[in-house]
């Protein structure tokens, strides 16, 4: 086809602009930034110092390991709700029941995280919904305090994240032939066995991709962590926010930021690499 | 087992309570809080003291309702603002990148592209620190250099805006693209033999072709916006949006003024989610 060398210039310009401005230039700032520090003067001067800190304060580095645990364990937990719930709108449900499941399944993501962990707290805090329904029940004699600990805080991680699991499992369950299944019962295979043997496999990429997203979210979530976990459930993107914001040590943060950055992109690299996909594909 | 095959009682009837659940999981959250926007108490908790208004309507003193509240009624506005400019600039952006990455061929591209979805693995709160730092240093530099200072350099309503339209033009080059890789080209020969230029073909033509996904990725975008907390926190300077608003009532003890919030939020975008599915399922 006719090239036109306009075209090309008109459609290059803003996404040359975008991309450097607002992407490649930060993160060479962020990583400029996280080399900074003050000398006995107060004179700026390149320095390690910002890494060291991390490495030798254990508040630090113990609470980036726990992040990723976490997420880790957000990513998981996700996973197995998710299967059942993919499987049944993709193979059990009828048809018409499918778009309105799916439907169902959109709505609450579209609402702001914000609202749906206020509503978790409306639900779960001492003074809270589940409380006084169990309290008028005569279950328990006093209320009890539900937030605030590391169980709940994965509960709400796993709930805002959930969809972008859900999401790529259907669509790739959809993609599954029923004969295949069919065919492995025929011949006797039982429930455990298709399930190794056919679905897992199959729903593989969107195991990946679901995955990655889930685990990213998570590592990546302010709100939660904040407003679920508590006072001693600490997160790193809460380290990051003190730096920058309580301390107004920015070096520092930019040095935390650049390590969790690393820690996201090496996970997810990892993730790609073992079940051999590319960013492009799961990202599509 | 699935549809065609035979299905125990027994094996139905659980998977069916564990959907159910599922659903109470997802929804319990958003339920409990449009229900308690109308309780007449002071607090967002049960007992139920009967139905009321209050929380809209009321003029103080005592209580002030949502449309009486003017710190409320400010950050919705501007989170309107911010989420239409986003919409804007992420639209025109992510439609140059999709005919970019799908029409032209250059060098560089796959670093490009590679760069185009860099956004996708970054956390969002990383993306707000980079480039509260780049903006601080663009603003030093100008400072020092030329004596300007710019607004813009500082956290403010357009560095928001710069913020979420970072990672939010990734997501609109993606839908955009999908829907480009499906044009008939052959359409595009035609005009360009009938003697059309390739950017009137592109305007005549393609463009015209592309509508329906760019309107959808613009309400998705606009969605996106409105509910962006992560990036936002770090770049929001004296005009906080809805979702940073909300955070700092939640986490400083709230009212019900916040579930009539919450309660608007959820129906105005689930209107909206629910007019761009009907219009995508309808292109379909």
């Amino acid at each position: 086809m006719q090239r036109s060398r306009l075209a090309f210039w008109i459609f290059l310009a803003p996404v040359l602009m975008w991309l450097l401005l607002l992407i490649v230039l930060p993160h060479l700032d962020l990583l400029t930034m996280s080399f900074r520090g003050e000398d006995d003067y107060g004179d700026m001067v390149w320095t390690f110092q910002n890494y060291m800190n991390f490495f030798t304060e254990p508040i630090y580095w113990l609470t980036f390991v726990r992040t990723a645990l976490y997420a880790i364990i957000t990513t998981f937990i996700t996973f197995l709700l998710a299967m059942p719930v993919s499987f049944f709108i993709a193979k059990l449900a009828r048809k018409r029941v499918q778009g309105a499941l799916m439907i169902l399944l959109l709505l609450p993501f579209w609402v702001s995280e914000l609202v749906r962990i206020y509503g978790w707290m409306i639900l779960l805090r001492e003074s809270g919904v589940i409380n006084y329904f169990l309290l008028n029940l005569g279950i328990i004699d006093t209320p009890i305090e539900m937030l605030y600990n590391d169980a709940t805080m994965i509960m709400g991680l796993v709930y805002t994240s959930m969809l972008f699991m859900v999401v790529p499992l259907v669509s790739v369950m959809e993609s599954l032939d029923d004969s295949l299944i069919e065919a492995a019962h025929d011949l006797g295979a039982g429930q455990a066995t298709i399930w190794r043997t056919i679905i897992i496999p199959h729903c593989k990429p969107g195991i990946t991709s679901g995955s990655i997203v889930v685990f990213m979210l998570a590592l990546g979530n302010y709100l939660t962590p904040n407003l679920m976990g508590g006072k001693n459930s600490l997160w790193f993107t809460e380290q990051i926010y003190n730096q920058f914001i309580a301390s107004f040590n920015w070096s520092q943060g930019s040095a935390f930021g650049f390590l969790l950055l690393l820690l996201s992109s090496l996970i997810i690299w990892v993730g790609l690499k073992v079940t051999g996909q590319k960013l492009g594909e799961v990202a599509s | 087992m699935i549809r065609s095959l035979p299905r125990s009682k027994s094996y139905d009837w659980s998977f069916n309570f564990f959907i159910l659940l599922y659903f109470a999981f997802l929804f319990a959250p958003l339920l409990v809080t449009c229900v308690l926007a109308f309780n007449d108490s002071n607090f967002p908790s049960l007992p139920w003291n009967g139905f009321s208004l209050d929380w809209f309507i009321a003029d103080g003193p005592d209580r002030i309702g949502l449309f009486h509240d003017e710190q409320n009624l400010r950050s919705i506005v501007t989170s309107f603002q911010t989420a239409f400019f986003v919409a804007i600039f992420s639209v025109v952006v992510g439609t140059c990148a999709s005919f970019l990455f799908e029409q032209e061929e250059f060098r560089f591209k796959g670093i490009l592209y590679f760069l185009m979805l860099a956004p996708l693995v970054i956390p969002g709160v990383i993306l707000g620190i980079s480039l509260l730092l780049a903006a601080n240093t663009a603003g030093t530099f100008f400072d020092e250099r030329f004596g300007l200072d710019f607004e813009l350099f500082r956290p403010s309503f357009w560095l928001v805006v710069l913020g979420q339209f970072s990672f939010i033009s990734t997501f609109v080059t993606l839908v955009v693209s999908a829907r480009l890789r499906k044009f008939d080209h052959s359409l595009e020969e035609a005009a360009l033999n009938l003697g059309a230029t390739r950017l009137g073909v592109i305007w005549h033509i393609t463009l015209k072709f592309l509508r329906p996904s760019i309107i959808g990725a613009g309400a998705v975008a606009f969605l996106m916006s409105f509910e962006n907390f992560n990036t936002t926190l770090f770049l929001v300077g004296s005009e906080p949006t809805l979702p940073i608003n909300l955070y700092l009532q939640v986490r400083d003890g709230s009212t019900p003024v916040i579930n009539a919030v919450s309660l608007m939020l959820i129906v105005g975008t689930s209107v909206l989610a629910l007019v761009n599915l009907y219009f995508t399922k309808k292109e379909e």
